[in-house]
C-alpha cells in the first residue's frame, strides 16, 4: 500500500515536527538550558514516521535512546516532551526520565531506552501480551545498527520466531553506534542473519518514507495475520553526533555536506511532492510555518514551567511499598 | 491443617492465582519440559517439580516453555507485563541472573520511576537460590542483596511452607516488579499449609519465637539453624527470639529495630557473601536506631567472602550452621 497525497501531507508534517523540535533541542542543549545529555534523531525522521504510520493506536513500539523521533511520530506531545527534555515538573515523565526516558503508554510508546539493545525483549513481551489476550495489536522493536550486535537482539529474533510473535524488528542503520562505524563493528548481513531465523526480512531506504511505510505495512499486516515477524534493515542518515556535546570529528566535513545537501529524507519528500505536484511549496511552507510557530510555544512554555517539586524524590518508585524508601 | 511441602505449597498457589486471573502466566526454562520431544509432555513441571500439573489445565498458551535465552525470555516478561499480563517468569537457578540483569535491573525495577508513575510492571521473577546442594559456585548463591540493592525492585525469600505459598499469591497479585527466592533445600520441608488461597502481606516479619535473651534476626533457610540454635541456647538456660523479615524490600525495619531494642543483643544469621550484605544492611540498621540499646555488638554470621565451594566438607564449612549461630548468640549473651 503506498502512502495517499493526503499520507504523504502528513508524514512531511510529523517529520518536519521531528526535525524542528531536534533543533529546538539542539539550541537548547548549545545554550546550556538541557541538564544532561541527548541524541538528536534529525535525519532518519522518514523512519519512524514511515513505521508508525503503519501503526494503529493499539499497537506498541519500543525505542532507543535516539527516541525523540519515535515518540513524535507515534503520537506524543511535543510540549510535554520538550519540558522534559529541560527536566520540569510538567514533563511526559515528570522531569524524572529526561531525554532517555521518555514513554507515553497510553500512545504505545513504551519508552526510548538507555541501554542499546534493551528494547527488542520488551516488544518480545508487547508482542506477547497481544498473543495471549487476542488484542490483535503488534509491537515494533526500533534498534540501531550498534544493537544488532547485542546478545538480546540475536535472542529476541529467536524467541519471536519460535512463539510466532507479532513484532517488526526495525534496524535502523544511520551508519554509527557511538563514534564507531558499522562497517567496523558488524559482520556479514544484517538480513541474512534474521533469514537465518526463518523470519521475512529486507533492505529498506529510510531516505523514502514511502519505501519505509510500505516495508511496515507489509510486516504488520504478516503480524496481524499470525504469520510471526519480520526484520527491516533501514539505511538512514544521523545528522549529528552521536550526543548534543559529541565533536563528530571522527566524521569529515565533506561527508557531513553531502549528507545534508543529498541525502536529506525531509528535503528528497518535499521535492518529491512539489514535483510530482501533489503539493504546492506554499502549502507545505504553510505547514513548516505551523510547525515552527507550535515549536515556539512548546520551547517557552517548557523553558517557563517549574521544576519537580523535592517531595517528589521518593514517589513514583512504586506503586504500593509497605515500608520505608 | 494439612501437611504440605515447600513445593506442593507453591505449586498450589500457581494453581489458585492462575485460575483466579486470565492475566496471569507463567514462562521460562521446562516449567514444563519435554515440549517438542515424543514422550511426555510436562515431563519435568519446572527443575525442580514446582510447576506440575499446570500445563494439562492452563494450557501452552499461558504455560510457556522458553529455550535457553533468559535476556529475552525475562524482557519479554518485563514488556508484557507493562503491557496488561501479569507474568510469573521463572529463572532456574538465580545465579542465571548474570546473564540477564539488564532486563530487570534497568528495565522492569525502573519503568515505573523513569516514566514519571505512568507505568505498573506486575511481573514475578521466581528463582532458586543456596547453598547445600554441592552445586558449586555457579549454582548456589544467596543474591537477595543484589536485588535488594536495585530500588524498584521488591525481593522475597520465603522460609516456611505457609509462607511459601502466601507471600507467591501476594507477590502474583502485587502491581511492582517481584523476585521471589526458593531456597532449593526447603523444597522438601513440609508444615501446615491451608489449602484456601490468602496472602502473606510484604514488609511484615514473622516472630518466629520469642525470647528475653538475644535476637536472632534470619532469612530463607537460616531461619531453620536459628530455630536449631534456639533449642540448643534453651537448654543452657538462653532464650532467643527469631525475626524472620520474608522480605528484604520492604525490610519490617519497625519489628527488627523493636525486638533489638527488647533485647538489647542481636545476631543476624545471613547465607548471602558478607560485604554489603543482607546482615549488614541489618546491623547498620540497628546500630542506627537501636544503639542506645545494645548491650553487645552485633554479630553478623554469614559465608566467607569466598564462591560457593563444591566438597561437602567445604560447602558445610562454608554455609552457617546452627553452630556457629549458637555460639554468636553465647557470645553476644556473655558480652
Amino acid at each position: 500500500m503506498q502512502l495517499s497525497r493526503d499520507g504523504l501531507l502528513r508524514a512531511y508534517r510529523a517529520m518536519r515536527t521531528i526535525r524542528e523540535f531536534e533543533l529546538r533541542v539542539h539550541a537548547e542543549a548549545q545554550a546550556g538550558r538541557v541538564p544532561g545529555s541527548t541524541h538528536l534523531y534529525a535525519g532518519q525522521e522518514a523512519v519512524a514516521v514511515g513505521v508508525c504510520m503503519a501503526l494503529g493506536d493499539g499497537d506498541t513500539i519500543v525505542s532507543t535512546h535516539r527516541g525523540h523521533g519515535h515518540s513524535i511520530a507515534k503520537g506524543c506531545e511535543v510540549g510535554p516532551m520538550m519540558a522534559e527534555i529541560l527536566g520540569r515538573a510538567t514533563g511526559t515523565c515528570k522531569g524524572k526520565g529526561g531525554s532517555m526516558h521518555i514513554a507515553d503508554l497510553s500512545k504505545g510508546m513504551l519508552g526510548a531506552n538507555g541501554i542499546v539493545g534493551g528494547g527488542p525483549p520488551l516488544a518480545c513481551g508487547a508482542a506477547l501480551s497481544a498473543k495471549t489476550l487476542g488484542t490483535g495489536a503488534v509491537a515494533v522493536a526500533f534498534s540501531g545498527d550498534g544493537a544488532v550486535n547485542q546478545g538480546t537482539t540475536a535472542e529476541s529474533l529467536n524467541l519471536a520466531a519460535i512463539w510466532r510473535l507479532p513484532v517488526v524488528f526495525v534496524i535502523e542503520d544511520n551508519g554509527w553506534g557511538e563514534a564507531t562505524s558499522s562497517k567496523f563493528a558488524t559482520a556479514g548481513s544484517i538480513v541474512e542473519r534474521a533469514r537465518g531465523y526463518g523470519m521475512a526480512a529486507e533492505r529498506v531506504d529510510g531516505l523514502s518514507v514511502g519505501e519505509v511505510f510500505e516495508a511496515t505495512t507489509q510486516a504488520v499486516a504478516r503480524a496481524r495475520g499470525g504469520d510471526g515477524p519480520t526484520l527491516l534493515h533501514v539505511d538512514t542518515e544521523r545528522f549529528f553526533g552521536h550526543f548534543n556535546g559529541d565533536t563528530d570529528s571522527y566524521r569529515s566535513d565533506a561527508l557531513k555536506a553531502d549528507q545534508r545537501a543529498n541525502r536529506d529524507c525531509l528535503i528528497r519528500l518535499r521535492t518529491l511532492m512539489t514535483e510530482g505536484a501533489l503539493a504546492e511549496v506554499g502549502a507545505l511552507d504553510a505547514v513548516d510555518a505551523e510547525v515552527a510557530a507550535t515549536l515556539d510555544e512548546a520551547v517557552e512554555a517548557a523553558r517557563g514551567a517549574p521544576p519537580p517539586e523535592a517531595t517528589t524524590l521518593t514517589t513514583d518508585v512504586y506503586v504500593r511499598y509497605e515500608g520505608r524508601l | 491443617m494439612p501437611q504440605k511441602s515447600f513445593r506442593a505449597a507453591l505449586n498450589e498457589a500457581l494453581h489458585q492465582e492462575m485460575a483466579a486471573d486470565p492475566r496471569v502466566i507463567l514462562m521460562g526454562e521446562d516449567v514444563t519440559g519435554g515440549v517438542g520431544g515424543d514422550g511426555a509432555a510436562d515431563a519435568w513441571g519446572g527443575a525442580f517439580g514446582v510447576s506440575k500439573g499446570l500445563l494439562g489445565r492452563f494450557g501452552p498458551g499461558r504455560v510457556l516453555d522458553t529455550p535457553i535465552t533468559e535476556s529475552a525470555f525475562v524482557g519479554a516478561a518485563a514488556g508484557a507485563a507493562l503491557t496488561g499480563l501479569r507474568p510469573v517468569v521463572e529463572i532456574m537457578f538465580v545465579d542465571f541472573i548474570g546473564v540477564c540483569l539488564d532486563q530487570v535491573m534497568n528495565q522492569a525495577a525502573k519503568f515505573r520511576y523513569m516514566f514519571g508513575g505512568r507505568a505498573r510492571t506486575p511481573m514475578v521473577l521466581r528463582a532458586t537460590f543456596g547453598g547445600g546442594a554441592r552445586s558449586a559456585s555457579q549454582h548456589s548463591q544467596a543474591l537477595y542483596p543484589l536485588f535488594t540493592h536495585i530500588p524498584g525492585l521488591k525481593v522475597v525469600v520465603p522460609s516456611s511452607p505457609a509462607d511459601a505459598k502466601g507471600l507467591l499469591i501476594n507477590a502474583i497479585r502485587d502491581d511492582d516488579p517481584v523476585v521471589f527466592l526458593e531456597h532449593k533445600m526447603l523444597y522438601d520441608e513440609t508444615g501446615e499449609v491451608p489449602d484456601k488461597s490468602y496472602t502473606v502481606p510484604f514488609g511484615e516479619a514473622r516472630v518466629v519465637r520469642e525470647g528475653g535473651d538475644a535476637t536472632i534476626v534470619a532469612l530463607g533457610r537460616m531461619v531453620q539453624r536459628a530455630e536449631a540454635a534456639a533449642k540448643v541456647l534453651a537448654g543452657e538456660g538462653i532464650q532467643a527470639s527469631i525475626i524472620d523479615p520474608r522480605t528484604t524490600a520492604p525490610l519490617d525495619a519497625d519489628t527488627i529495630v523493636e525486638f533489638a531494642e527488647e533485647t538489647g543483643r542481636v545476631v543476624v544469621a545471613d547465607e548471602s557473601s558478607p560485604r554489603c550484605g543482607f546482615a549488614a544492611d541489618v546491623a547498620a540498621l540497628i546500630a542506627e536506631e537501636a544503639f542506645g540499646a545494645l548491650k553487645a555488638p552485633i554479630l553478623k554470621v554469614t559465608p566467607p567472602h569466598t564462591p560457593v565451594p563444591y566438597a561437602p566438607v567445604l560447602e558445610e564449612a562454608y554455609l552457617p550452621s546452627a553452630e556457629r549461630i549458637a555460639d554468636a548468640v553465647r557470645r553476644v549473651v556473655r558480652a
